[in-house]
C-alpha cells in the first residue's frame, strides 16, 4: 500500500513540476512588451527599461526560471506586475471561496448522483428512463446556461436568495449557504449526470457477477445486496469519476463565480488574464496543478482502501 | 477506400432514418447553412450601430429589437452562428489531425514516441481547460482563433488516447501479421485495418467534441476574453446578462442557440451510437408470446416415476430468453425427479441448458430469462408461484447452491468469513457471536487446515481448491435438504477435483441431503450420483439409474459422452451424435 501510494505520489509531483518548467516557459517567452504594457504607450524608453530591470525580465528567461522555481519552492510565488501584491497572498485570500464552492459541489453531486443511479439500476421502468433523459440533458447543456437560469429564476424572479456577492462562513452560516447554493447546484448538474450514468452502468455491471448470485442463493435479501456488495464494488469506477469532475470543477468554477460575482480564484484568473499579469496566472497554474494532485491523491488512497488486494500489499 | 465511403453513406442514412437523428441532423444542417450564408441572410452589418434602436424591443425592421450599442440582434446572432461554429471546426479539426496522426504512430510504432505521447496526453489531461487557455490568452492576446486552435491542442488528447488504444488492440490481432506477411506495406495495413477500428468512436468522439468546443468557446466570450469586435453567442450572452434588469429578453436567443446546437449534437452522437450498436434495430415491438419449439426430440426416461415423494420434482419446464423478435429457449420440457437423500446428476455439454435448469430451481436466472412453462415443485411447494420474498426465505436455507467458478463467487471486497457470517445471520437469526463460532465449524468441516485463519482471509488471499471449500460450506451452513452444485470441480486442479468429490459424498451421507449436481463428466457421475438425467440441446434424451444408464446406454449422445470418459478424453466440445 505504502509504495503504492508513494509511486502515485511521485508521478503527481513530476507532473506539477512538468506542468509548472512548460508554463513558465510558455508563458515568460509568450509574454512581450510586458514593461511598456504597464508604465503606458506614452511612457519615455528610460522609463520602460527601468521597469523591465525591476521585474528582472532583462535577465536571460533561464536565470528567470531558476529564480522563480528557487523563490516557489520556499512558498513565494513573486509578485503581481500590476498591483505588486505577492501572488500567495492574491490567490490565498481567494481559494477559501473557490474551495468551499467546489467541494460543496462534489459532496452534493457525490450524494445525487449516487442516489439517482441506484434508483436507475434497481427501478428500472419509468424512474431509469426519467434518470437517463435527465442526465443526458444535464451533460448536454453547458454548467453556466444552468448558472443563468438559476439566477433568473431563484435570484432574479423568485427572490429565495441574493443573485451576486458572498457572504463568509465564518460570518453567517445561514448567509454563506444562501450565496453558496445556487452557485454549487450551476456546478453540480453536468457532474450529476455523470455520477449517476456510472453508477448505473457499473451497479448493472455488478448485478451480473457469479458472486452476487452466490450471495443471493445464500438467501441475503436484495436490499443487503444491493448496498453491501453491488454498491460497493461499483464504488472504485465511481469514485474514479468523481475524482475527474472534481479537477473539471475547478475550470466550471471559474465561469460560475464571474455569473454570482464570486470573489474565488476564478474572477482573478480572468482579471489576470484579460490584464496579461503573467507572475499571477504562472501563480494560479501551479495552485491549480498542486490541488490536482492533491484530488488524484485522496482518489488513489480511497481506491486502494477500497480495495483489500491494494490495501493489504 | 470507395468501400469505406460506402460503408460511411449507408451509415448517415441509417441515422437519418431514426427520429432523433433526423431532428438532430436538420437543426445542426440548418446551423450550418445559417452560417455559411450569414452575409447574404442578416439584414444589417453585424456592428452598424442605429442610436434609436439603444436596447429597443423587437419592432419591424429589427425582428429581434437591439442591443445595448444599438446594434441589430438578429444580425448578430446570424454572424455569431459563423463565429460559434468556425471556432469549434478549428478546435477539432486541429484535435484530430493531431490526435489521430500521434495516435497512429505512438500505437503502430512504440517505442519512446509511444512513452513521450503518452506522458504528453495525461499531463495535458491533468489541468482544466479553461486554466490552460486563460493562461494561453494571457500570452496571445484576444483571437478567439489562436485560442480555439489552442483549445484543439487539448482536445487532441481524447483522440490520441482512442486511436491509440484501437491501434494497439487491432496490433494484437493475428490478421496484421498476416497482412505483413502476405506483402502488404506498412501504411496499406494502417489504412486498411486500423482505420475501419477506429472510425465509429472518432465519429462520436467528433460530435460530443464540437459541443464541448462551442461551450467552451461561448464561455470562454462570456468571460470577456474573446474578441470583442467579433459577434459571438457568449458576447451577446454576457451583453444580455449585464442588461438583465432592463431588457431580460437579450439573453433568451444566444442560450436558445447554445443549449440547442449542444442538445442537438448530444442528440446526433447518441442517434449514431444506437445505429452503431444496432440496438435501435427492432426495438419497440414486443416479442410475440412463447411458443414451444417444434420437434422435441425423443427421450429414454426409464423408472420415470419411481419416487412416490420426491423432494424436487421438475416438471415439463421450458427456459426461455427474450430478444427483441422472437423468444430463444435454452430449456424446452425438462422434467427431473430427485428424491429425497438421493444425489441427481445432470449431464450434458456446455450450452445444453444444464446450468439455466439448475438455476430455474433457485430463482436465479439471469435478466431476460423465464421459466415459460411447467412447474418446479420442492417439498410440495411450487416455486415458481412462490413471491420473491418467500423464494427469498427458502434460498440458502432448505437450497444450498455451490458454484462452478470458485474465485468469482466470493465478493472480493469482503473476507471469507463476513461472506459466511452474514447468511447465517439473516436465515438463521444468529447473534453475531453464535454465527462465526458455526462458521468456524464448518470450515474446519470442510477440511479447511486453518479455519481462524481463512475465516480473516479476503478471497484473493486463498487458493482455488479452498475457495471451493468455503462455498461448500456456505452451501451447507443452514443444513439444507437440497443442495444444487453447479459443476463443482471443473474449474479445479485433477488432484483438488478428487477431493472436493469426496467432501461432497461424505456431507451427503452424514446429513442425508439431497444433491443435484450438474456436470459434464460421467466420470463425477459415477463416483458420486445414484441416478442420471443426459441433457442435449435443452432437453433431456435419456435417464435412469446410474448403474442402468452405464450398463446399457439408449441412446447416440449418451454412448458419445460415455465413449469420451473411457478414453479420457474430457467430454468438453460438441460431440457428433
Amino acid at each position: 500500500m505504502l509504495t503504492f501510494i508513494l509511486r502515485r505520489l511521485a508521478a503527481g509531483v513530476l507532473t506539477v513540476l512538468t506542468i509548472s518548467v512548460l508554463g513558465f516557459f510558455l508563458l515568460y517567452l509568450g509574454a512581450r512588451d510586458t514593461a511598456r504594457r504597464i508604465v503606458g504607450d506614452t511612457a519615455a524608453p528610460e522609463i520602460v527599461a527601468r521597469k523591465q530591470q525591476e521585474l528582472g525580465l532583462d535577465r536571460p528567461i533561464v536565470v528567470q526560471f531558476f529564480d522563480w522555481a528557487g523563490s516557489a519552492l520556499r512558498g513565494d510565488l513573486g509578485r503581481s506586475w500590476f498591483s505588486g501584491q505577492p501572488v500567495t497572498e492574491a490567490l490565498a485570500s481567494r481559494l477559501p471561496v473557490t474551495l468551499s464552492l467546489t467541494i460543496g459541489a462534489i459532496l452534493l453531486t457525490a450524494v445525487v448522483g449516487t442516489v439517482l443511479g441506484v434508483l436507475a439500476a434497481t427501478r428500472r421502468g419509468w424512474v431509469d428512463s426519467s434518470v437517463q433523459v435527465g442526465s443526458f440533458v444535464g451533460a448536454a447543456i453547458p454548467g453556466f446556461l444552468v448558472a443563468l437560469v438559476l439566477v433568473l429564476v431563484f435570484a432574479i424572479g423568485l427572490q429565495w436568495v441574493p443573485a451576486t456577492g458572498y457572504i463568509r462562513f465564518t460570518t453567517s452560516i445561514t448567509g454563506w449557504l444562501s450565496t453558496i447554493i445556487l452557485p454549487i447546484i450551476a456546478l453540480s448538474i453536468g457532474a450529476i449526470a455523470s455520477i449517476a450514468q456510472q453508477v448505473r452502468g457499473s451497479m448493472l455491471d455488478a448485478l451480473r457477477l457469479d458472486y452476487v448470485r452466490t450471495l443471493r442463493a445464500r438467501g441475503i435479501p436484495n436490499r443487503r445486496l444491493i448496498y453491501d456488495h453491488v454498491l460497493r464494488n461499483s464504488a472504485g469506477p465511481a469514485l474514479s469519476v468523481l475524482g475527474i469532475q472534481f479537477i473539471v470543477m475547478f475550470g466550471g468554477a471559474v465561469v460560475v463565480e464571474q455569473v454570482f460575482s464570486l470573489p474565488g480564484l476564478g474572477q482573478t484568473a480572468v482579471s489576470a488574464t484579460i490584464q496579461g499579469d503573467i507572475p499571477l496566472v504562472m501563480g494560479l497554474i501551479v495552485v491549480t496543478a498542486l490541488i490536482v494532485l492533491l484530488i488524484n491523491l485522496a482518489v488513489d488512497l480511497i481506491q486502494g482502501w477500497l480495495n483489500p488486494k491494494v490495501r493489504l500489499s | 477506400m470507395t468501400a469505406s465511403v460506402a460503408v460511411r453513406r449507408s451509415l448517415m442514412r441509417r441515422v437519418l432514418r431514426t427520429p432523433l437523428g433526423a431532428i438532430s441532423a436538420a437543426y445542426l444542417a440548418t446551423l450550418i447553412l445559417v452560417a455559411i450564408t450569414a452575409p447574404v441572410l442578416a439584414p444589417y452589418p453585424p456592428s452598424a450601430t442605429d442610436l434609436s434602436n439603444v436596447l429597443a424591443p423587437p419592432s419591424a425592421e429589427h425582428l429581434l429589437g437591439g442591443d445595448s450599442a444599438g446594434r441589430d440582434i438578429l444580425s448578430r446572432l446570424v454572424y455569431a452562428t459563423s463565429t460559434s461554429l468556425l471556432g469549434a471546426l478549428i478546435a477539432v479539426v486541429v484535435a484530430a489531425a493531431i490526435g489521430i496522426t500521434a495516435g497512429l504512430v505512438a500505437g503502430y510504432r512504440g517505442g519512446w514516441f509511444d512513452a513521450s505521447s503518452n506522458w504528453m496526453a495525461s499531463t495535458i489531461l491533468s489541468l482544466p481547460a479553461i486554466v490552460i487557455l486563460l493562461a494561453a490568452r494571457s500570452v496571445i492576446g484576444p483571437s478567439i482563433w489562436w485560442i480555439m486552435a489552442i483549445f484543439g491542442v487539448i482536445l487532441s488528447a481524447s483522440y490520441y488516447r482512442i486511436v491509440y488504444g484501437a491501434v494497439r488492440h487491432v496490433r494484437q490481432e493475428l490478421y496484421i501479421d498476416a497482412a505483413r506477411v502476405a506483402g502488404l506495406s506498412d501504411l496499406r495495413i494502417v489504412g486498411r485495418h486500423v482505420l475501419t477500428a477506429v472510425r465509429a468512436p472518432v465519429i462520436l468522439l467528433t460530435t460530443g467534441l464540437f459541443a464541448v468546443a462551442i461551450a467552451i468557446q461561448a464561455s470562454l466570450d462570456f468571460l470577456g476574453v474573446g474578441d470583442p469586435s467579433l459577434p459571438t453567442w457568449g458576447g451577446m450572452l454576457a451583453e444580455g446578462f449585464y442588461n438583465l434588469s432592463r431588457t431580460p429578453w437579450l439573453m433568451v436567443w444566444p442560450s436558445l442557440a447554445i443549449a440547442l446546437t449542444c442538445i442537438a449534437l448530444s442528440l446526433f452522437g447518441t442517434a449514431l451510437r444506437d445505429v452503431l450498436e444496432r440496438s435501435s434495430e427492432g426495438a419497440g415491438k414486443r416479442p410475440v408470446r412463447w411458443s414451444p419449439p417444434t420437434p422435441r426430440p425423443d427421450a429414454t426416461i426409464r423408472d420415470g416415476r419411481i419416487h412416490d415423494d420426491p423432494l424436487l420434482e421438475i416438471e415439463g419446464l421450458s427456459v426461455a430468453y427474450r430478444g427483441d423478435t422472437a423468444w430463444a429457449t435454452v430449456v424446452d420440457d425438462v422434467s427431473i425427479a430427485v428424491a429425497r437423500g438421493e444425489v441427481h446428476a445432470l449431464i450434458g455439454e456446455s450450452g445444453s441448458g444444464k446450468t439455466q435448469t439448475a438455476w430455474s430451481v433457485l430463482g436465479l436466472l439471469p435478466p431476460g430469462g423465464m421459466c415459460v412453462a411447467g412447474a418446479i415443485r420442492f417439498d410440495g411447494l411450487d416455486l415458481l408461484r412462490l413471491s420473491a420474498r418467500e423464494l427469498e426465505k427458502l434460498r440458502g436455507h432448505r437450497i444450498g447452491y455451490v458454484p462452478q467458478e470458485p474465485m468469482s463467487n466470493l465478493d472480493p471486497s469482503y473476507t471469507i468469513g463476513q461472506q459466511l457470517v452474514k447468511p447465517l445471520r439473516i436465515t438463521l437469526g444468529l447473534s453475531r457471536r453464535e454465527a462465526k463460532l458455526r462458521a468456524l465449524a464448518l470450515l474446519a468441516r470442510v477440511d479447511i487446515a486453518d479455519p481462524e485463519r481463512t475465516f480473516a482471509a479476503y478471497p484473493h488471499q486463498i487458493s482455488g481448491g479452498m475457495a471451493q471449500r468455503v462455498l461448500i460450506a456456505g452451501a451447507i451452513a443452514t443444513e439444507p435438504d437440497l443442495i444444487i452444485a453447479d459443476e463443482p470441480t471443473t474449474a479445479l486442479d485433477v488432484t483438488v477435483q478428487a477431493e472436493i468429490l469426496q467432501l461432497l459424498r461424505d456431507l451427503q451421507r452424514e446429513s442425508g441431503m439431497s444433491i443435484l449436481i450438474v456436470t459434464h463428466n460421467f466420470g463425477v457421475v459415477a463416483d458420486l450420483a445414484d441416478r442420471v438425467s443426459v441433457m442435449r440441446s435443452g432437453s433431456i434424451v435419456e435417464s435412469g439409474s446410474v448403474a442402468d444408464v452405464f450398463a446399457d446406454p439408449r441412446h447416440d449422445y449418451t454412448r458419445g459422452l460415455l465413449d469420451a470418459l473411457l478414453d479420457g478424453a474430457p467430454a468438453r466440445g460438441a460431440l457428433q451424435a
